[in-house]
């Protein structure tokens, strides 16, 4: 029977030789990933199975990274908690502040996902690790407590849609622009329960990075997971790094797809998405006078190697506008330290910004970039919900590291070539 | 078991912060997240919400984060079901695995209006508008689902799993 890449990493897992659309299955995870804000309600609903151990050790990844370096008593307390319970059960991969990273910039980096797994997290942007093949998906509290213990958890199958993105991107359009643009086709429930399924030249030529971008953002059209088949640019990634054996699978031709879009992407331009959906994507050259008083760059969409070179590459020799607040954070101890090498940080610090340590701090309005009422910042994070860095009556815009080390310079929504 | 209550309705694509800000996410206990619940939506939501009320949504409820502590602050605010056109599948997830009854019945959300006083028995989804008298039935809960919650929720599930194993 044909199958989509989505469907085959799920039989693989379920121990099937076929699975279709809406069948029920009980899959095998090969990772479990939980953070500092989502690890305290596992851990205490996995205390209640009365097991002693989770599953397997070297399998489940604790990370805090959301309300760290811990912003307030009881965010520590939190923290300590998720240390504790890794401490005991001897978790091979916890990260601590100082060799912490936001976790699906670390996760793949550290080569703890690959091609072909499955991987569950309680953290939305799980979906994150489909760029190299995998099936990841985001879950809750409770279904990750479950997959401690069990090492296995239940999906649903879901139907696949096809994204094709054809011909040669234009300058400064990356990963993050044909995903908003995508969602601003489609919707915030566009690709509800699916599994969003990129390809095509474009995708062929785009870097790791920007597909990580891309399938991060698949929760955002409501998808169950984003998937890019593998090819040379994943083997030149996962060499070396990736810790575990893996399996490129591919999309049999005559695979079922419930729906099938394709994009022109030389018509595409960078994009901007405006308050309070990702779906209010627009180009930005429509996105006419916008004043902002923060510009954020980092996240786990945007906080790569690549990301950071595009932004010093924009602000190499300029300045942060005077009622600007630029703040960067490398996703990575690793990003940080390579950023260093190259020499990033003294252009950053020459324009006027402000270098972090990994955070996912301001993305979700946890700390490092709060924004009080009335303001407006242009993030390359993934959402823009209300009040999502702040106050109820702030605004953010998502766009790529380009487009918003731009406006940092111009103190308006702009495009990179204007301050060329 | 028959749910009866008041009807608060919210449009579309309702997200995870609106339900409960990632600012009170430092804390996990469910009384101080029902006090936020819905915070940067409507401010007053959890103080005029009484226990049995029903939250009524459009398309795409829940959508956003992973975060549990949003069914866990609907619940504890102490809403006893929500009906929806829509849900986003994480949100969706989380409620059947923390034991807070959700519904999708577009026909529901579109003809009862805030204030009605309805009943629905979370077992079949038949829901009554007591005000107007009108019957509704909510898409049937698959089977599988239905399972976890006769078992009293995911964790007594595989807890019951896990005895099996020994």
């Amino acid at each position: 029977m044909p199958m989509t890449i989505t469907e085959k990493v799920l039989a693989a897992a379920a121990g099937k030789e076929s699975v279709k659309p809406g069948e029920l299955i009980n899959a095998k995870v090969d990772l479990v990933l939980a953070n500092d804000i989502t690890a305290p309600v596992a851990i205490k609903e996995f205390q209640k199975i009365g097991l002693d151990k989770v599953w397997d050790k070297n399998r489940v990844a604790l990370v805090p990274d959301h309300f760290t370096p811990n912003k307030d008593i009881k965010s520590a307390e939190q923290a300590k908690l998720v240390r504790d319970f890794a401490h005991t059960q001897e978790l091979a991969n916890y990260f601590e502040v100082g060799r912490m990273g936001i976790e699906h910039c670390l996760l793949p980096e550290q080569g703890l996902v690959g091609p072909g797994d499955v991987i569950i997290g309680a953290d939305s942007h799980t979906c994150t690790y489909g760029a190299l093949g995998a099936f990841a998906t985001g879950v809750g509290s409770t279904d990750l407590a479950a997959a401690m213990a069990l090492g296995e958890t239940w999906f649903k199958v879901p139907e696949s849609i096809k994204f094709v993105f054809n011909g040669q991107l234009n300058k400064y359009v990356g990963g993050k622009d044909l995903i908003l643009h995508t969602i601003g086709q489609i919707g915030v429930d566009g690709a509800l329960y699916k599994a969003m399924e990129f390809c095509g030249e474009a995708i062929s030529q785009l870097s790791m990075d920007g597909r990580f971008t891309m399938c991060n953002m698949a929760i955002e059209a409501g998808g169950k997971n984003g998937i890019i088949q593998p090819d040379e640019i994943t083997r030149q990634y996962v060499e070396g790094r990736t810790k575990r054996p893996y399996t490129f699978y591919t999309s049999d031709p005559d695979a079922q797809y419930s729906k099938v879009y394709e994009f022109d992407v030389n018509k595409i331009e960078p994009q901007v998405a405006f308050p309070h959906l990702p779906e209010n994507a627009r180009p930005v050259s429509q996105a006419g006078h916008v004043d902002i008083d923060q510009a954020v760059i980092g996240s786990c969409t945007n906080g790569r190697m690549e990301d950071l070179r595009l932004a010093a590459e924009i602000l190499k020799g300029k300045k942060v506008h005077q009622q600007v607040r630029l703040i960067v954070i490398p996703g990575t101890q690793e990003i940080y330290r390579q950023a260093m090498r190259e020499g990033l940080f003294e252009i950053f610090l020459d324009a006027g910004a402000v270098v972090s340590t990994p955070t996912c701090g301001p993305c979700l309005g946890g700390h490092m970039g709060i924004l009080a009422k009335g303001e407006r910042c242009i993030a390359t994070t993934n959402r823009n919900f209300v009040g999502r860095m702040g106050h109820a009556e702030s605004e953010v815009y998502l766009a790529n590291p380009a487009v918003a080390a731009a406006s940092a310079i111009t103190g308006r929504i702009s495009h990179p070539q204007e301050v060329l | 078991m028959n749910q009866q209550g008041k009807v608060w309705k919210f449009g579309n694509d309702i997200d995870t912060d609106i339900i409960i800000a990632a600012r009170y996410l430092n804390s996990s206990d469910p009384v101080e997240l029902a006090k936020h619940c819905m915070e940067d939506g409507d401010p007053t939501f959890a103080s005029k919400v009484s226990a049995g009320d029903v939250m009524l949504a459009g398309k795409n409820f829940g959508c956003g984060s992973s975060r549990e502590h949003a069914p866990i602050a609907i619940k504890a605010a102490g809403v006893s079901c929500v009906v929806a056109k829509s849900y986003a599948r994480i949100f969706y997830r989380n409620a059947f695995n923390i034991g807070l009854p959700i519904f999708e019945c577009p026909e529901a959300v579109d003809e009862i209006n805030e204030g009605d006083v309805i009943t629905v028995d979370a077992a079949s989804g038949a829901i009554v508008n007591q005000t107007s008298g009108k019957h509704y039935q909510a898409v049937p809960i698959p089977d599988f689902m239905r399972q976890i919650i006769d078992a009293g929720g995911l964790i007594s599930y595989v807890k019951g799993r896990v005895k099996q194993d020994v």
